[in-house]
């Protein structure tokens, strides 16, 4: 039996807090086989992983994929265009082929919110999202929490501004219910443009000014901007975005002297942080990187069965 | 033949008939009305406990033929029309082609003829191929029998070239049919913008979507005098916009639908059912409330199903990419008993109005009253039957309702176009 309380990570819905602890307690013990010399676990060794990818990741796709080599799963990677599923096959019946083919667990990207629901509905497996439209990503959520303790040794109490595309972002949809749930504040920050309709449904403060919004955060999380949208655009020019929502020196000059700035990637340098911040040691982005191959073994391990805590005895 | 309704409820507002008799139907028509009527030879249906209305009349349906004969056909729509009460529809012409010409509208009058089992009204497209550019054949649309022009499904997004449309019409007697969407607002939208498309990660479409082109389509109905009926409402702002209208003398009708009467977007949850994504979306629980008071008050006129049938497969895809729309010919009637005739909001006589009577005004099509002399297009409704809906209820070839699993109460049991069966004990007559 899952220690989860859910068979799936498809929202942060199917976790509590009780089960994101054990999650990020399982994956400080990956985290240290991570450093070790030989990196790989025999502890999923048979059962099978697919990672669905039918938008294009390079990040997030290795992440899973790495994580699941290090537990020994056999893991197949599966891509394809959005489009050539609405062309050719239906996600229905490619997540009822993958099913007869008797996967153990699937991680789905998909470009349409809901596709996980799909999945799960149509396959006898376990599903992790690995990111849903514009609607959830859970386990990146589930890393940041994890970076975020990492450095900060906490998670109740403090206080996260998520700046930048909030309504078209799954990973602001995860990590504003993410940061909730562990007793951590979120606000939103972004030009009422890319605020999404209800804000307050989340649970989120909202500020439009992030020079206002600044002192009190204990973390700067940068949301990125897609810079390849052009036709109406939700602000003038990435030039005037990054005078008001940019992370730059003089900002981080007035914030809390502790604060970090973390960014889900890949970072538009000049546009959400200026190159001098993200290369300074108050950004942790890459730990953020690291913490997800940790996390992700730690679901992997978690819903196939695994035992909180003793993983890498 | 002769026909004896034996011991029904007879309801008709407009004569102000509502009290238990007997009816004789006659080479489809009404030839008396009374009590202990008899006939020498014919056939006696009983009607004891049973309602006994004027035909109810459908102005919103896709007939999906010519084009999507997967989905539905004038046969199968007809049978899934009568199967719900309707002697008549009228047919949306966003087919494929679309019906913009009146060889294609006549297309569509000759196959009601041969395969239809009620009455088929064609509604005519606004604009050449719905492109919004250039005004489609309205006259002889008008010659060959369309009885209300719509750019039904996109809307007319010019306010200069629907004015000339609405000018333009006006000389053949027409009404306008308002599709009410703005497409720059809906940009994209797949849901009510608010709470469900935050809880969701969905495109929002926010109701200023449909206000803007309501208040728009009300002001160029002022302008050039046409007659303008506003499709699917479904939002208060919607409802607010029609009142005012009114109460200044502009000619002008509404419907709404049951969908957007009876649901609202908190049905749509993480399970992402695509039988919830209908164009307009499904608005707030307040829009729905607003909604009924404007039904039960007047300002809007009518029940409209917009019944949208879709094939399953492409139902079932993701949220975003599956079509819009629900079924609903078969549901409306029962829905309307169950939500609002048996607890007592609306009354059978107003029932009788905005399911038959005033559809029928609306589109200008000749009136039925339950009176001698007239057109023996009947109704006959058991208040207290119960319906299962499930997909195997469906008479029509899709069922994509969003509706599916409920338990309803009441439904039609007969219908009669002409005199003839349509539907007799709750069976299709084929």
């Amino acid at each position: 039996m899952s220690p989860l309380s859910s068979p799936h990570i498809m929202t942060m819905d199917d976790l509590n807090a009780e089960d994101i602890t054990t999650i990020l307690d399982t994956a400080e013990s990956f985290k240290e086989v991570n450093e070790r010399r030989i990196k790989k676990l025999p502890t999923l060794r048979g059962r099978t992983i697919i990672n669905l990818f039918l938008e294009p990741s390079t990040r997030t796709r290795t992440s899973f994929e790495i994580a699941a080599k290090r537990l020994s799963a056999d893991g197949i990677n599966m891509t394809g265009s959005a489009s050539a599923t609405v062309k050719g096959e239906s996600l229905r019946d490619t997540a009822k082929t993958l099913s007869a083919m008797a996967c153990d667990l699937i991680v789905v990207r998909h470009k349409y919110a809901g596709a996980p629901q799909m999945l799960a509905e149509c396959m006898d497996a376990h599903v992790v999202n690995g990111g849903d439209g514009m609607n959830q990503h859970p386990t990146q959520a589930l890393l940041d929490l994890f970076t975020i303790r990492q450095h900060t040794g906490k998670l109740e109490g403090l206080t996260v501004g998520i700046v930048g595309d909030i309504c078209h972002s799954r990973v602001a949809g995860s990590l504003v219910p993410a940061l909730r749930k562990v007793g951590a504040k979120p606000v939103i920050i972004a030009p009422p443009t890319l605020l999404p309709a209800r804000p307050d449904v989340l649970g989120a403060e909202v500020a439009t000014s992030l020079d206002e919004a600044l002192p009190e955060l204990d973390i700067a999380y940068m949301l990125r901007i897609q810079m390849e949208r052009a036709a109406g655009m939700p602000f003038p020019s990435l030039r005037e975005y990054a005078r008001f929502y940019g992370m730059n020196e003089t900002r981080l000059a007035s914030a809390k002297p502790e604060m970090l700035v973390m960014h889900p990637g890949p970072m538009n340098r000049g546009v959400e942080v200026s190159s001098a911040v993200a290369d300074s040691p108050r950004a942790i982005v890459l730990d953020q990187v690291n913490a997800g191959v940790a996390v992700r073994m730690a679901v992997m391990y978690l819903l196939l069965g695994g035992e909180s805590g003793g993983a890498a005895a | 033949m002769a026909l004896l309704l034996k011991n029904g409820r007879l309801v008709d507002p407009e004569v102000s008939l509502d009290e238990v008799a007997d009816m004789i139907v006659r080479d489809g028509r009404i030839v008396e009305i009374g009590q202990d009527l008899t006939i020498p030879k014919g056939v006696t249906v009983e009607c004891a406990e049973k309602i006994v209305v004027p035909g109810l009349v459908d102005l919103h349906t896709h007939l999906r033929e010519p084009g999507r004969e997967d989905e539905e056909t004038v046969a199968s729509g007809t049978r899934a029309a009568a199967h719900g009460g309707f002697t008549a529809v009228c047919a949306m012409p966003n087919t494929s082609p679309i019906c913009d010409t009146g060889s294609k509208v006549r297309f569509l009058v000759e196959r009601a003829v041969e395969t239809g089992v009620v009455r088929v009204h064609p509604v005519g497209s606004l604009t050449a191929k719905q492109d919004g550019e250039s005004i489609a054949e309205i006259g002889d649309m008008v010659a060959e029998g369309a009885v209300a022009f719509s750019d039904d499904g996109r809307g007319v997004q010019d306010a200069g070239m629907m004015r000339r449309v609405m000018d333009y019409a006006k000389a053949f007697g027409t009404v306008v049919v308002s599709h009410c969407e703005d497409e720059s607002l809906v940009a994209g939208g797949v849901v009510n913008e608010g709470v469900v498309s935050t809880r969701l990660g969905l495109l929002g479409w926010p109701a200023a979507a449909e206000e803007v082109a309501v208040a728009r389509d009300i002001r160029i109905a002022d302008l050039t005098g046409c007659r303008l009926h506003l499709a699917h409402l479904s939002t208060a702002g919607s409802a607010q916009l029609v009142r005012a209208a009114k109460a200044r003398g502009v000619l002008v009708t509404a419907e709404v639908t049951p969908h957007h009467l009876f649901l609202d977007e908190d049905a749509i949850d993480r399970a992402y059912d695509t039988n919830l994504k209908m164009n307009p979306p499904l608005r707030t629980t307040k829009d729905r409330e607003i909604l009924i008071e404007a039904l039960l008050d007047g300002t809007i006129d009518c029940i409209a199903t917009d019944h949208a049938p879709h094939a399953r497969h492409e139902k079932e895809m993701e949220f975003e990419l599956a079509p819009f729309g629900t079924t609903g010919l078969e549901t409306a009637l029962s829905l309307l008993i169950t939500h609002l005739v048996q607890p007592g909001r609306l009354a059978w006589p107003d029932l009788v109005r905005v399911m038959a009577h005033a559809p029928r005004a609306a589109f200008g099509l000749p009136a039925i009253r339950l009176e001698a002399g007239a057109v023996a297009d009947l109704t006959i409704i058991d208040p207290e039957a119960k319906v299962e809906v499930s997909r195997e209820w469906f008479v029509s070839k899709s069922s994509n309702s969003s509706f599916l699993g409920a338990t309803l109460l009441g439904k039609a049991t007969d219908v009669l176009v002409e005199g003839r069966f349509a539907l007799k004990n709750g069976k299709v007559v084929t």
